[in-house]
């Protein structure tokens, strides 16, 4: 950040070339936080730095029109009258170091102009100091992960995956059942939440690949890399619902990994926030509870709908050559200690190009849920054909 | 230009060989059928990954998934992107460096004529890799053209293949390089000075340059990406010490040049053929070679552009923005000194013309979208949005695929000794400027509104845009299989007989030999003056 502070020393001049650009930004009326049919220009801007990246690109459009028409202007006079079927003579002049400088010097100048404005931009897009908020960003495929560091919300957690039901998809040969909706496939189970008119500084890493997380109404994008953390910040000016997807190719499901973010009032943000630390209070589970299996089966079935379909598929088959079916599936029939393994440690057999993540995330209940619901799907019928969350529990760490 | 009057009638008793049949083919070290055997080899590959860019837009017609798998669309995008930057383009203008180039500067033939053999030979064997690779388990690699690590790692076979048959195709470009480069500098005809040389050849001279200097950075990085996946190593894996993010480099420093090869060459074909139908000299040309030198330095110091959104420090971004944003300075002194040669020209329109005319006018706003695009903070708005998309294709289609047919129309007389059909050709442009624009124009609006590339499916606001780009996609396609059946078979079977020089403004030695050059031209060097 030394290098930002050193540039802001520089911020008065940038400000001053960066107020001369008019602003085209009309103060818009409809903010839907998602994109619009039809729509010709970038998303309408709720933080401060998308709103001024709205007019610079406005005002660079308008630079290239101009020169554009001037141009193609002279080009297409030519075209239509320096045309031999008219009777034009070809003059002879191939050089003219003044007219060569000229058109050297004055796009120079042009680009200067420019560079300036955005440079400032780029100065204040970087400046992730004295956040209100931190949320950690963690990219996995193919959903993301939440959690609040630092700030009002410390210690919530949680997975955002797509919320858009497979029925309105479809697939290669099967019509979607159900209509979609105007948010398909820009919607999630659970939201980014955030406070209207504060500073939140984003740390994002990744799981497996790189992902990237971004929402065009804040100006926010940022790759998310696995191993390493990188930030962003915005600070949302208006109270409403943002929406964004995954733009960095990451696998089969790169296109259902949607970003929303829940932009609400200070209050709202405190009655989320306390909503939220009852929810994880409840999910902290009674090790001691013995569960029936039909309460196991329901449960698994939600959880394997959330986090397993995309690749093994709701029919239990997998995908050939590129996932692992679970019907007739040696680790799920066999002992249910192995299978419990490898849904806290993840597996990477070989015999499929991409590795079995870890699940640890998940709470005890939900994994003992998803175990118990894929040794009684389908054909299959587990021996051994429920699992307790306390054998979970037991098994964690191992 | 020249004085030459060379008996072209002695071909028989020439000390070389001149097999017929298949042996020609594979044996042969005669410069125009190893050029003809490249723009062949290109040509097919341009169908192919036409055919794959419309298997997606297929899939894109609407939303939902309709035909293909995600992970199969993953398949097309990526085999889509290396085909046609691979397959088609770079090796259409070796294609047509090895016509030209003897010709243009009077040699006999490429100075090493078994290297170039062997140069071609290697590019099938590489399409056939990549051909088969969609029938491997896991198909093809998905990685997208760009293969990022770590996505890499996790591919099947077919990405093994992928990266063999790009270090052949590597080994390919590189050879052909030298080839160029060698024929340039040493086998010009007396009196050729460089300063005098065709525009052709000088684009080409330094693109080979640019070649020899990256390609064996790509295959650097393919290496690493290699040994990631089966040797253990971990150059891109931050678990074992590696950075993903230095994939990114590296590929890039090869990328960023690997552009300019793909347009520099199309700069030269345009600059010879808008001074032969304005019956005007070029103008600047000094400052033309000043300019695509420039590019060429500059186009290594710009590559972390397309890094943007990786998180680099505050002034990474500032120097990488304004190193970017300075390539516009020489590439608008190109766009002027072409408007300026048609001024007060005497000017006719034929399908090299018109050609050479649209690729101005659209590749010029694809230099617009890429000036847009080197802005910091505008580029992060639109990084990995159809807004890119329809700059690269502004470029690579408008510009390097519009040049390249500007070429053949220009050079074909030479090349079959048949006049192409006039009123065909013209169909064929105004087709494939109206189609190409109806595609890729709406991405911008796509791309402004934040639809992410490389979407098997998307949100339904997208829905119009996305089904105008199909029907536009569509249409330019047919109308390249029009272009084949019906332009360049006809006029490589008959047609009316080509002029030695069928162009009245046409300069330069190539139109000194009759039409179609015979098999061996320029056995005395001619002399220029």
């Amino acid at each position: 950040m030394t290098y930002a502070k050193r540039f802001k020393a520089l911020m008065p001049g940038l400000a001053l070339a960066a107020a001369s650009i008019p602003v085209f930004a009309e103060p818009g009326p409809v903010v839907t936080g998602r994109p619009e049919a039809l729509q010709l220009n970038l998303q309408q801007p709720v933080t401060g730095i998308a709103a001024y990246i709205y007019s610079l690109h406005n005002w660079m459009m308008v630079v290239c029109l101009i020169i554009f028409l001037a141009v193609f202007g002279v080009m297409f006079y030519s075209v239509f009258k320096h045309r031999k079927s008219l009777g034009h003579k070809p003059a002879t002049f191939h050089e003219s170091t003044t007219v060569e400088i000229a058109w050297t010097i004055i796009p120079f100048l042009i680009v200067i102009g420019m560079a300036l404005p955005a440079t400032h931009a780029v100065v204040q897009m970087k400046d992730t100091s004295n956040p209100d908020l931190t949320i950690k960003v963690t990219g996995m495929q193919w959903k993301w992960g939440y959690d609040y560091l630092k700030g009002e919300g410390e210690g919530i957690s949680f997975l955002s995956n797509l919320a858009t039901p497979r029925t309105q998809v479809g697939e290669p040969g099967v019509a979607p059942t159900e209509k979609r909706t105007e948010n398909y496939l820009l919607e999630v189970d659970n939201p980014v939440v955030v406070p209207v008119g504060k500073k939140v500084r984003l740390v994002l890493t990744a799981n497996d690949v790189i992902h990237s997380w971004t929402i065009p109404a804040f100006a926010v994008k940022q790759d998310a890399i696995p191993g390493f953390v990188r930030d962003a910040w915005f600070k949302a000016e208006q109270i409403g619902t943002y929406r964004g997807s995954c733009v960095e190719l990451c696998g089969k499901e790169h296109a259902f990994m949607p970003i929303v973010v829940k932009v609400v009032s200070s209050e709202d943000y405190t009655a989320w926030v306390g909503g939220e630390k009852k929810r994880m209070a409840a999910l902290a589970d009674d090790p001691n509870k013995v569960w029936t299996i039909d309460e196991l089966k329901t449960k698994g079935e939600k959880v394997f709908a959330s986090n397993c379909v995309a690749c093994h598929q709701a029919n239990g088959q997998g995908v050939p050559g590129a996932f692992a079916p679970l019907v007739g599936s040696p680790v799920v029939l066999g002992p249910k200690a192995e299978q419990i393994a490898v849904l806290l440690n993840g597996k990477h057999s070989g015999k499929y190009p991409s590795a079995m993540p870890s699940w640890k995330q998940l709470s005890d209940s939900e994994i003992a849920s998803v175990i118990t619901y894929t040794r009684n799907n389908w054909t299959n019928k587990a021996d051994e054909n429920i699992v307790q969350p306390s054998e979970v529990l037991a098994a964690r760490g191992k | 230009m020249t004085s030459s009057t060379i008996d072209h009638t002695h071909d028989h008793d020439h000390a070389h060989d001149h097999p017929v049949g298949a042996r020609r083919w594979l044996f042969a070290t005669n410069h125009k059928d190893i050029g003809t055997l490249y723009l062949w080899f290109a040509f097919t590959m341009l169908l192919s990954g036409g055919v794959l860019a419309l298997m997606i837009r297929t899939e894109l017609f609407q939303p939902g998934l309709q035909f293909f798998r995600p992970e199969f669309f993953n398949q097309l995008t990526t085999m889509h992107g290396i085909v046609m930057v691979f397959g088609a383009i770079m090796p259409a203008f070796v294609g047509f460096a090895n016509w030209m180039i003897p010709l243009q500067i009077g040699a006999s033939d490429m100075a090493f004529a078994r290297m170039n053999n062997f140069s071609f030979w290697l590019l099938p064997p590489a399409a056939l890799l990549l051909a088969t690779s969609f029938f491997v388990p896991g198909g093809a690699t998905a990685a997208g053209w760009t293969l990022y690590a770590p996505l890499s790692t996790q591919m099947g076979p077919g990405m093994d293949m992928a990266i063999f048959a790009l270090h052949i195709m590597g080994a390919s470009s590189i050879m052909g390089s030298i080839n160029i480069i060698v024929t340039i500098l040493n086998m010009r005809a007396p009196g050729l000075t460089l300063m005098k040389m065709p525009m052709f050849c000088w684009t080409w001279l330094i693109t080979a340059y640019l070649l020899i200097a990256v390609m064996p950075v790509l295959a650097g990085a393919i290496t690493m990406t290699l040994t990631d996946r089966h040797f253990g190593t971990s150059f891109f894996n931050a678990a074992g010490g590696g950075d993903p993010v230095m994939y990114q480099h590296i590929f890039w420093f090869f990328g960023h040049p690997e552009v300019y090869i793909m347009i520099l060459p199309a700069f030269g074909i345009v600059s010879q053929i808008i001074p032969a139908f304005a019956r005007k000299p070029l103008f600047g040309y000094a400052s033309m070679v000043y300019a695509t030198a420039s590019i060429a330095i500059l186009s290594f110091i710009v590559w972390a552009h397309h890094m943007f959104t990786t998180g680099m420090p505050v002034t990474s971004q500032l120097f990488f923005m304004y190193a970017t944003m300075l390539i516009a300075v020489p590439t608008g002194v190109k766009v002027f000194n072409w408007v300026a040669t048609m001024w007060r020209g005497s000017m006719t329109f034929e399908t090299p013309m018109l050609f050479a005319v649209g690729f101005i006018f659209v590749f010029t706003m694809g230099g617009f979208t890429g000036l847009i695009l080197a802005v910091t903070p505008i580029d992060i708005q639109m990084q990995d949005t159809y807004y890119v998309v329809a700059h690269f294709h502004y470029v690579l289609v408008a510009g390097s695929l519009f040049a390249l047919f500007a070429g053949f129309y220009y050079w074909s007389p030479k090349w079959t000794g048949h006049m192409y059909s006039e009123w065909r050709g013209k169909f064929h442009f105004w087709n494939s400027l109206v189609w190409f624009n109806v595609t890729f124009f709406p991405m911008h609006f796509l791309g402004l509104a934040g639809m992410p590339r490389r979407y098997a499916d998307y949100a339904v606001q997208f829905t119009d845009f996305n089904q105008v780009v199909s029907i536009g996609a569509f249409l330019f396609g047919l109308s390249q299989v029009y272009f084949l059946f019906f332009v360049v078979l006809p006029t490589i079977r008959g047609g009316k007989k080509a002029e030695a020089k069928p162009w009245e403004g046409a300069e330069g030695l190539e139109w000194t030999v009759p039409s179609p050059a015979p098999f061996h031209t320029f056995e005395t060097p001619p002399l220029v003056k």
